[in-house]
């Protein structure tokens, strides 16, 4: 990194920001402190199904008031920007319409592809920071003989965050720091300690951070409730691989690829959720050893330590955040299209999740399963 | 780093001579004012020489004001302390919160309020009240200045309506009070809340006006303080410190020079309306407060500015912060018909009486220059201003 010398650091009132923030500012870099309001956890609290109090944890009271007290301790000045409005459109919206539509998202990656860092590094702009930092655990490094800058797996594999990264472009890495990449969270949690931060034991959310407790079926209820509109009747048949009617579910939205509890059917030997088909409301079970396949059609792609490729390139591939890589064969189909061709089956390959492809610890880049 | 402060709607620095007058409440005299022995009788006297002061700076008997913990505390008891079940309540859509979510509790409760609009300079039209009185109206509660605009709202010609319908008038004040003069008998308001670190004062008091007659239902219970009205030992230092800046402004009022913040605020705003283009005020044509200036940049996110400008050393403001310190979209300049972009690209300046022409100066200074950087920045404008050239 060349001058940075005012840097945005975004923070959540975690402690992987918080310790971000503090790092950076012992440094001797100019910090600012910025957390995104995203989302009103109070909305929907109360309705239909979901908690009255607030559980969530983005954006609580008590998430903004502990990153409020971290730049208070490190002496930076500290700011919360509103991009509700931007995240409801472009992050709740589409999740309620991938699950209607019978796939599962992962709006933690649709928000740092299209929000998290093109807001930040807006509002960093505008206010006169020339990059911006947070606190995943990922590493940016620049090639120098490819011209290229590179997403790469952090040292702590546990905490590794790159598969919901790879929508970040060129420009974005290029301004972008992520501190962390080359520790693990023990040592990250003991620098806390260093730094004084009072938060240095707060336990870490996991959860999708609008979706209190993780429940999406009331979310999903409570948000539409809201809207003013109802839940659409998806409810539909349940069919065999061989098209075979054998019972009926209550809407495509409370299946995932993979599921195997909940269908309600009785038969000698477990069924499982093979596929989901949204036009038809059917949903196709079968055995286990039909959840297996070798291909998959990655769409939306974003290259990231190629500019493109002509040649089938041989790649891992990561098809849900908790997947180890499994080798395959990508090749284009189109202009921002791939098809992955993995050597071994892969089970519950879910449209909607994304397929990130690896080459070693460097991310190549990656697409959304269709 | 040098630090100017245009943001004295939000508050205000207590004035060093309101400190001074505080300063042996705190210690030498720390008497409660109800007990009956020497060191309660020199906090009394203290407590009711301010009230004196602050009767004065309103035009009413010192018996008519009630001491409070400041505006929002003066609203809730002017507004609770009113209004029964099966009342109808009249107030505006640019209140503050404190009347607004205070009527839409009301509303909870189940009774009916009306909302009546501003037109687009700000100001409520009487002729909309009039036609929203019914026979059941109990209580009109419309602010006298705007704190987001500082448009001064036709509360003599709203007064004069209420009192020939015989229906209660409340008027928060707080925006108005020691900004410009103001009596309650030529409002002819039953009720006028003012706070205390608006004016000068320092923050947690504030003051109702009860007008002689007026029965309210306390909203605290326990002593007989300010007369069974507002149970609780008195703020002693606040109440004196309120006291001292109502005396000050009285002093103010009576200079033949009492010009000074509004050549400042209009010299702020010329200049800056001049040095930037798609530029203008909220609330142009409308009566204004003194030290209040409105103005939309088009093309910008305010939020972004006031960051930019703080960074800077500039204190200004955007919109409403909620309970996150986000800002959200000005429920008055929206209510005013602005676009949502428009009340987005909004920012408040605000002086007091420590503003000096030197901080007009370098607001003046660095305003224009921020507005185009963030213009530079912004897709939307250079795609606007090419089709113009």
């Amino acid at each position: 990194m060349l001058s940075q010398n005012t840097i945005a650091v975004a923070m959540s009132g975690g402690v992987d920001s918080s310790t971000v923030a503090a790092m950076l500012r012992a440094e001797g870099r100019n910090v600012i402190g910025l957390t995104m309001q995203l989302w009103n956890q109070r909305r929907l609290a109360g309705r239909a199904g979901m908690p009255e109090a607030v559980t969530g944890r983005c954006c609580s009271l008590d998430d903004v008031y502990d990153a409020r007290r971290v730049a208070e301790t490190i002496g930076i000045p500290y700011y919360v920007v509103n991009h509700e409005d931007r995240f409801e459109r472009d992050v709740v919206r589409p999740f309620v319409q991938e699950y209607l539509s019978g796939r599962t998202p992962i709006p933690c990656s649709l928000c740092n592809n299209h929000l998290k860092f093109d807001q930040l590094l807006t509002v960093a702009k505008q206010i006169g920071a020339d990059a911006v930092a947070t606190g995943h655990y990922a590493r940016v490094e620049h090639d120098e003989q490819r011209g290229r800058w590179l997403l790469k797996r952090p040292t702590d594999r546990a905490k590794d965050q790159t598969y919901f990264l790879f929508g970040l472009t060129q420009e974005q890495l290029s301004r972008t720091l992520f501190p962390l990449g080359g520790m693990t969270k023990p040592e990250v949690r003991d620098l806390a300690r260093k730094h004084g931060l009072a938060l240095a034991e707060k336990p870490d959310s996991q959860e999708i951070c609008f979706v209190p407790g993780g429940d999406y079926k009331n979310f999903l209820d409570a948000y539409l409730a809201e809207q003013g509109e109802s839940l659409p009747d998806t409810a539909g048949e349940l069919v065999t691989t061989d098209g075979r009617v054998i019972g009926e579910h209550s809407g495509i939205h409370n299946f995932t690829v993979g599921q195997r509890k909940g269908l309600g059917i009785a038969t000698g030997f477990p069924l499982y959720v093979l596929q989901i088909k949204g036009d038809a409301r059917q949903v196709v079970v079968g055995e286990q050893e039909h959840l297996y396949s070798r291909t998959l059609l990655a769409r939306r792609i974003n290259l990231i330590s190629v500019e493109d490729f002509d040649e089938p390139m041989r790649v891992a591939v990561k098809i849900r955040h908790r997947h180890e890589p499994a080798m395959a064969m990508i090749e284009k189909t189109g202009c921002d299209q791939a098809r992955v061709t993995f050597h071994e089956p892969q089970r519950a390959i879910t449209p909607g999740q994304a397929a990130v492809f690896y080459d070693g610890d460097v991310v190549v880049g990656g697409g959304w399963i269709s | 780093m040098r630090r100017v402060y245009l943001d004295n709607n939000a508050t205000t620095p207590v004035l060093p001579e309101v400190l001074e007058a505080m300063r042996p409440y705190f210690g030498e005299h720390f008497g409660n004012a109800s007990s009956i022995h020497h060191h309660g009788q020199e906090t009394r006297a203290a407590v009711e020489r301010a009230r004196e002061s602050v009767a004065a700076l309103l035009g009413c008997r010192p018996a008519e004001i009630v001491f409070t913990s400041g505006g929002t505390e003066a609203d809730n008891l002017a507004v609770f302390g009113l209004v029964q079940p099966g009342d109808h309540v009249v107030t505006s859509t640019i209140e503050h919160h404190a009347v607004l979510n205070t009527c839409r509790h009301l509303e909870e409760k189940g009774i009916e309020v009306t909302y009546i609009p501003v037109d687009g300079r700000c100001l409520v039209d009487p002729g909309d009240l009039r036609r929203a009185l019914r026979s059941n109206t109990r209580l009109v509660t419309i602010m006298m200045a705007n704190n987001e605009t500082g448009v001064l709202q036709p509360v003599n010609e709203i007064g004069k309506m209420c009192a020939e319908a015989d229906v209660y008038f409340h008027t928060d004040a707080v925006q108005a009070a020691a900004k410009v003069p103001l009596r309650v008998n030529d409002i002819r308001c039953d009720l006028l809340s003012i706070s205390g670190h608006k004016i000068h004062a320092p923050q947690g008091v504030g003051a109702l006006y009860v007008r002689k007659g007026t029965t309210l239902e306390p909203r605290f219970f326990g002593g007989s303080h300010e007369r069974s009205r507002r149970a609780g030992t008195e703020n002693v230092p606040g109440i004196v410190g309120l006291g001292k800046a109502a005396e000050l402004a009285i002093k103010r009022f009576a200079q033949p020079n009492d010009l000074e913040m509004a050549v400042l605020r209009d010299r702020l705003e010329a200049t800056i309306l001049e040095h930037v283009d798609s530029a203008a005020v909220n609330g142009t044509g409308a009566p204004r407060v003194p030290n209040t200036t409105n103005i939309y940049f088009d093309y910008i996110e305010g939020e972004a500015l006031v960051i930019a400008l703080d960074l800077k050393g500039l204190a200004v403001s955007t919109g409403a912060a909620c309970s996150s310190g986000a800002i959200e979209p000005s429920h008055v300049l929206t209510a005013m018909g602005l676009r949502p972009d428009r009340a987005r690209a909004s920012i408040r300046f605000s002086l007091g009486k420590q503003t000096s022409a030197e901080d007009v100066d370098f607001a003046i200074h660095l305003v224009p220059a921020s507005v185009t950087r963030l213009r530079e920045l912004s897709p939307l404008y250079n795609k606007n201003t090419a089709v113009h050239s």
